[in-house]
């Protein structure tokens, strides 16, 4: 074993053992899956009412197993820096195919921001493939809709009640990651959840990346299969601390009682890896017993994060 | 370097100078720009009867003196750039497909009537039908940019389907008369029986304005849309003030004589 001390950080590391602090990291890798990803840009008259579209546009969208996609809250967006200077959300939205995705931002868009009082809704991305959303919506107007082009950019006007929804006709999806992940194994849950806490903190000033779970942070992490039929997931038994003693093989090592996980969807592979660094690093706490990331073996997912690698390269 | 074409000897009558544009000369050498035909009223001469070419076309032509009596610069253009030093004369970028051309000084009637595409910026004034169609055409502008720092004179937009004009000025009288679509924009004051009528499209006025008895008032509001074109005029070179940005404008629908589905919008800033 050989000790590394760099940046003040206690740092043991050989081949297949790492730890930091008190934390060990686990020799593993997090499963990413290619996916097609999106930004939206919401604005509105205050910054009120545009976080109401944002939270609502990004409701139910935890997980593409039961949500058809994955949506979150990227950043807040000044109006000096907003497409028509007024208060601005931009929201990122995942799933597995660009048709699916298209159809997501079309119902989304549709029910949770055309719905909200003085907002306007706009693409963030320029490149990728062009998908109608504006042009889907604008049936609404039932006829009094009115189109503007600017700039080669076509907008839609469709009247509403408070006046007119504005959206870009055209938004772009392209191809992303998702499916980043880590997971902290905590000695109890207020341990866990201080780290997780921390975690998702740092992993917000990350660019380009979403946390799709409540708060960030989920604790229903699943495996492939199931031994009902019908379910195609369920509970990650090897992480779950109530069954280390009954499964045929459990990863609850001695003194870990809590595991919650952090899943990150971006749309590069390095903003994924840079959020997965961040967020292990601030997760490194007393208590914190074991930092580790969930995969599937690495038969599934098309991108491979190993954990010692990443915090090795944050270290340096 | 660009062709430069300077203005010698003044016509007396006007000149039909279509060969001006890019589409014609780009495949020819100085003598033989020289000697493209131009009419001299109703005579034949070549146009080195009224130029001095200079330099090698490379996608611009500058244009300098007098222009006033020189007709249908940059007609049908498809591309390259003609800047034109001073002023210029009747149907000046007719038919424009694409390209650009800037006019330093005003421009006469007609300008740009019919365009399909391309740019045009005028420093100065602007006569009457701009961006319009011909006496007779159901359609007239269908795409492109109108860019008048300055006035312009009556009719601007006639029959106009799609694209954009501006007026940093004035406007005359019939302002999109029987506009089908597309978007004006004067910064100025309007004169009377704007959008008269208009079947679609968007006039919008920063001024009050006359508005005539088949149109209805609709709303006082805040159009988001019109931030966009606040941006994109400023980034062309127009000043507005910045209470227009977030200010709400009165709406108008008509003309009830047509469909009623076109639409004048009038800022109420200056009301205030």
């Amino acid at each position: 074993m050989i000790i590394i001390y760099i940046n003040m950080k206690l740092l043991k590391h050989d081949d297949c053992f790492m730890k930091i602090k008190s934390t060990e990291i686990d020799d593993t890798f997090a499963e990413a899956f290619k996916m097609f990803g999106s930004r939206i840009i919401i604005t509105a008259e205050t910054k009120e009412w545009a976080i109401a579209a944002a939270q609502s546009v990004t409701g139910f969208a935890t997980s593409v197993i039961g949500c058809k996609c994955e949506a979150g809250i990227e950043t807040e967006i000044l109006p000096e820096n907003s497409p028509d200077q007024r208060h601005g959300i931009s929201v990122l939205f995942f799933a597995m195919d660009s048709e699916s995705l298209g159809k997501r931002l079309v119902e989304r868009i549709g029910q949770s921001v055309m719905t909200c009082p003085s907002t306007s809704c706009f693409n963030g991305i320029d490149d990728g493939n062009e998908v109608g959303v504006g042009g889907q919506l604008r049936y609404f107007g039932d006829g009094h809709q009115i189109s503007k082009k600017i700039l080669n950019k076509r907008l839609w006007r469709i009247p509403v009640m408070d006046g007119e929804f504005l959206v870009d006709d055209i938004f772009r999806v392209k191809e992303a990651v998702g499916g980043g992940n880590i997971l902290i194994m905590a000695k109890d849950q207020n341990t866990a959840l201080k780290a997780a806490k921390s975690a998702v903190k740092a992993m917000r000033e990350v660019q380009n990346i979403i946390l799709p779970f409540p708060n960030g942070v989920v604790r229903s992490g699943s495996k492939v299969g199931s031994k009902y039929k019908a379910l195609i997931a369920s509970t990650n038994d090897a992480y779950c601390p109530t069954l280390s003693s009954v499964v045929e093989k459990t990863e609850i090592g001695e003194g870990v009682n809590c595991v919650l996980e952090i899943v990150i969807d971006g749309l590069g592979l390095e903003d994924v890896e840079q959020a997965m660094r961040v967020g292990a690093e601030a997760a490194i706490k007393p208590g914190v017993k074991k930092i580790s990331a969930g995969n599937y073996g690495g038969g599934l997912g098309q991108y491979k994060i190993h954990l010692h690698k990443l915090l090795a390269k944050g270290e340096k | 370097m660009p062709l430069h074409l300077k203005l010698h000897t003044q016509p007396e009558v006007p000149l039909e100078a279509d060969c001006i544009c890019p589409d014609k000369i780009q495949s020819l050498k100085g003598s033989e720009i020289s000697s493209m035909i131009v009419f001299h009223g109703n005579r034949q001469v070549k146009l080195g009867e009224f130029f001095d070419c200079k330099g090698e076309f490379d996608g611009e032509i500058i244009i300098d003196g007098d222009l006033n009596n020189v007709k249908h610069v940059g007609a049908s253009m498809t591309f390259g750039k003609i800047i034109i030093e001073g002023n210029i004369g009747l149907h000046t970028g007719a038919a424009m497909q694409g390209g650009e051309i800037i006019i330093e000084g005003n421009a006469a009637d007609w300008l740009a009537a019919e365009m399909q595409g391309g740019k045009i910026t005028v420093k100065g004034n602007a006569g009457h039908m701009t961006g319009s169609g011909y006496r007779g055409s159901t359609v007239g502008m269908q795409g492109g940019e109108i860019f008048i720092h300055g006035n312009v004179k009556n009719e601007t937009g006639h029959v106009m389907r799609r694209g954009l004009i501006v007026v940093g000025g004035d406007s005359g009288d019939f302002t999109g008369v029987n506009m089908i679509a597309g978007t004006i924009i004067v910064l100025g004051n309007m004169g009377i029986r704007t959008g008269a009528g208009m079947r679609r499209g968007s006039i919008i006025c920063f001024n009050e304005a006359e508005i005539l008895p088949t149109f209805t008032r609709n709303c006082v509001y805040k159009p988001s849309f019109i931030k966009f074109y606040i941006n994109y005029l400023e980034k062309n070179g127009f000043s507005i003030d910045s209470s227009y940005t977030n200010g709400t404008f009165e709406r108008w629908s008509g003309d009830s004589i047509e469909l009623n589905r076109g639409e004048v919008l009038l800022s109420q800033y200056k009301n205030k």
